[in-house]
């Protein structure tokens, strides 16, 4: 456990990590270490047990040996504003990331209204701006009202701060309409980051189509109707040479495809949200609709291929793909309750999981949530280095805690990790350069 | 110079006008002399020439067009022609046999030009090989509408005093373009330094073949240029989602004073016409003194009596 000194103000100021175990996943730094801190800044970093200048009237943070890594960005995030703030707000949602390491979230353009006007990006940045703890950068839809067949205004959208376009959890199924998205967007280098899945094959599918859909009686997405989206987006890449991001993916054969497009030059990367990472389709169980998830929950074989890919980078990003849902949305029968979980508090602990497991190491899993979105969104953070925005998570890898719904900060418990065996918590979070979350007590293993 | 066309060889070898591609420097030079010869008669007077008199000019206009057609019309009457308009309603018939059909039945008339639009790439090439007069390219589609771009050739050559070397920056729609396309073969043939601008979307497959510079925004395309041409955007494009808004359209692409401050200082700004003010040209420009957009209009009677006459000569000797 971290012991803290008196940071009794939350204004940015010189702070000072001692005895850190510095992690930086893009430079593949693993070093104990010190780090300074000076207005909203890293100053200086200094690896070993040499203790830096500590300027007059610092915080100073002994880290304990604790591991120090760049604050997580989650690129898949719905946040209910506008239009669903009974689900969650911006302020809540960024507390739940603050409490979970994550320093950056990019929420998803599905609102209502659908945020497909450049009026709205604004409005989200200065509710951001006044209201959030963490950095809050909205996606904008690709299509109007995210109807699938006129194309936003990208380049007032991305000159109002869009950060990326696509149309929450539609498809846009017209492949012209998505030929002339990808090729538009190259005159601004707007990223597409679309949800991937062939609407008409998905048709009103509950959960993955296979022995359990039919076991259960319910009607199935298959895991075609994601890699036939997959597949066309690969070819439209081809033919237009636009910047694409599938938003999640969930298939092994999705990610031979990307992998296919990838060797062939093209600016493509694709995400996996860490249900898909940590969960299969037999965890639907009895109809239990906390599990009930878009990208469905796949077979053991796809969740396998879902692993060692964050393992061996051709899956570039984790997102914890949260999306609250209340309770009214998920007790009902399966095929009537909403689809997602939450899943801010949880997305570090649950994919550090993967490290303590033997599945992926630290650094390649700590990447896929840091430097590599910074690197797909051209954001500044996402890395330790000199002169960069101090945004942080101290985290404890093997502090072992057993996730409570009513201990979520979110406003809706929709997890899917009630009653879960965790190892590993952010004890501290930082954003440029304040103190934005700080851990005192833990629920420890029974 | 109506005696003229009787002794000299004809300026034009093919006996139709279909496209700028195919015609060399000195059948383009020549056309551009004659035109500037009308287009100073035409302000001088007498404007009347009886070059082509007990002649007959059939416009066959398939596409919907006022100013092309009327240019057409005065400099065929100018020249003494009897001219007959012909608008030609798209019909449920298949286009294939509508077209043909149409073609035999004014050939019975023994028309002796044809000034003919149509919206299907190629039609107009079609046709002339189904008749027995000269046929006269008003315009088929994407493909090439060669009066356009010669008097926008002639235009600029009257306020600049050559073509070679000139930075000529297109913007616009060019993938659905015909007048794009005419004007990036005859102009480059004229030695001219070509620039596109359009959104991705509205940039023809592989365009670096046309031999012009590609940008995505007209703000670089702009800087430094000599020659600035619009293109109309159609509102179709829009619906289609090539294009966002005109809102959008009008920021990135559209042509205002702050933009067009970044061309030369004596940057002459062009449109084909009909122009989408607010869309592809703020109102302010298009009024400017640099806008040369009414003399293109004025050039461009000129420009069709040129091809008329030159015509005129291949009607002269089947006869």
């Amino acid at each position: 456990m971290a012991t803290f000194i008196k940071p009794d103000s939350n204004d940015p100021m010189t702070t000072v990590f001692q005895n850190s175990r510095l992690l930086d996943p893009a430079s593949g730094l693993d070093k104990i270490g010190a780090l300074l801190v000076v207005d909203g800044r890293i100053k200086d970093m200094i690896c070993g047990t040499a203790s830096p200048d500590v300027p007059d009237g610092a915080r100073i943070i002994d880290c304990c040996g604790h591991a120090l890594a760049p604050g997580l960005i989650d690129m898949k995030v719905f946040v209910g504003e506008p239009g669903f703030e009974h689900r969650e707000t911006l302020a809540g949602a960024s507390k739940a990331a603050a409490t979970g390491g994550i320093t950056t979230i990019i929420c998803r353009s599905d609102t209502n209204p659908v945020i497909d006007d450049a009026a709205l990006v604004d409005y989200i940045r200065r509710r951001a701006r006044d209201h959030a703890l963490v950095h809050v950068y909205p996606t904008a839809a690709l299509t109007r009202s995210q109807a699938g067949m006129e194309l936003t205004e990208i380049g007032l959208l991305s000159e109002a701060g869009a950060i990326a376009f696509g149309d929450g959890t539609r498809t846009v199924a017209n492949a012209r309409v998505m030929r002339n998205a990808l090729t538009y967007a190259k005159n601004f280098d707007a990223l597409i980051a679309p949800h991937v899945e062939d609407p008409a094959l998905a048709d009103d599918g509950v959960m993955n189509e296979g022995a359990i859909s039919a076991r259960l009686g319910l009607p199935g997405r298959p895991a075609s109707a994601e890699v036939i989206a997959v597949e066309r987006d690969m070819r439209l890449v081809e033919l237009t040479g636009g910047r694409y991001h599938a938003s999640s993916i969930s298939c092994a054969d999705s990610v031979k495809s990307i992998v296919r497009a990838k060797d062939s030059g093209h600016q493509v990367t694709c995400a996996v949200s860490i249900n898909n990472l940590i969960l299969n389709e037999r965890d639907v169980g009895a109809y239990r609709t906390f599990f009930k998830l878009l990208p469905p929950l796949r077979s053991e074989l796809d969740r396998e291929v879902m692993v060692s890919s964050i393992a061996d980078g051709r899956i570039d990003i984790i997102v914890s793909d949260h999306d609250p849902q209340d309770t009214d949305s998920k007790r009902r029968p399966f095929v009537e309750a909403g689809f997602g979980a939450v899943g801010l508090e949880t997305l570090l602990p649950a994919a550090i999981g993967l490290y303590h497991n033997g599945h992926a190491r630290l650094l390649d899993v700590l990447g896929a949530m840091t430097s590599n979105p910074a690197k797909i969104l051209g954001l500044e953070t996402g890395r330790l280095a000199k002169g960069l925005p101090a945004d942080l998570v101290l985290i404890d890898l093997d502090c072992p805690w057993v996730a409570v719904a009513e201990d979520l900060v979110s406003k809706c418990r929709n997890t899917t990790l009630e009653r879960r065996h965790l190892q590993g918590r952010a004890l501290m979070t930082m954003v440029d350069g304040k103190i934005v979350h700080q851990t005192t007590k833990l629920h420890l293993n029974a | 110079m109506a005696a003229s066309v009787e002794i000299s060889p004809p300026i034009l070898r093919s006996p139709h006008l279909l496209g700028i591609e195919g015609l060399s420097v000195e059948e383009v030079s020549a056309l551009l002399d004659l035109s500037e010869r009308w287009a100073e008669r035409n302000r001088t007077g007498p404007k009347k020439s009886d070059i082509l008199r007990g002649r007959t000019q059939i416009n066959l206009f398939f596409e919907n067009s006022t100013r092309t057609q009327s240019s057409f019309e005065l400099a065929g009457k100018r020249l003494g022609a009897d001219v007959v308009n012909m608008a030609i309603a798209r019909s449920s018939i298949t286009k294939g046999e509508t077209l043909i059909d149409t073609a035999m039945t004014l050939n019975a008339m023994h028309p002796d030009i044809l000034v003919i639009r149509h919206e299907a790439a190629g039609a107009v090439e079609l046709l002339s090989q189904k008749v027995d007069c000269s046929v006269v390219n008003a315009g088929d589609g994407a493909h090439e509408h060669p009066t356009q771009a010669l008097l926008d050739a002639l235009t600029i050559k009257r306020h600049k005093g050559r073509l070679e070397g000139l930075v000529v920056t297109i913007c616009g729609d060019i993938a659905h373009s015909r007048v794009a396309r005419s004007n990036l073969i005859l102009l480059s043939m004229l030695g001219a330094r070509l620039r596109l601008a359009a959104p991705a979307t509205l940039l023809p497959s592989a365009p670096e073949q046309f031999g012009a510079e590609i940008f995505t925004n007209l703000v670089d395309a702009i800087r430094g240029a000599d020659v600035v041409m619009m293109l109309r955007l159609q509102s179709e494009r829009m619906t289609a989602s090539y294009v966002p808004s005109a809102r959008e359209y009008f920021h990135f692409f559209g042509l205002n004073h702050e933009k067009l401050s970044l061309a030369k200082n004596d940057v002459i700004v062009m449109h084909p016409g009909p122009m989408n003010r607010g869309v592809e040209i703020d109102s302010a420009v298009a009024d400017d003194p640099r806008s040369v957009i009414r003399e293109q209009v004025e050039v461009g009677v000129a420009v069709r009596m040129a091809v008329l006459e030159a015509l005129a000569a291949h009607v002269t000797r089947v006869s």
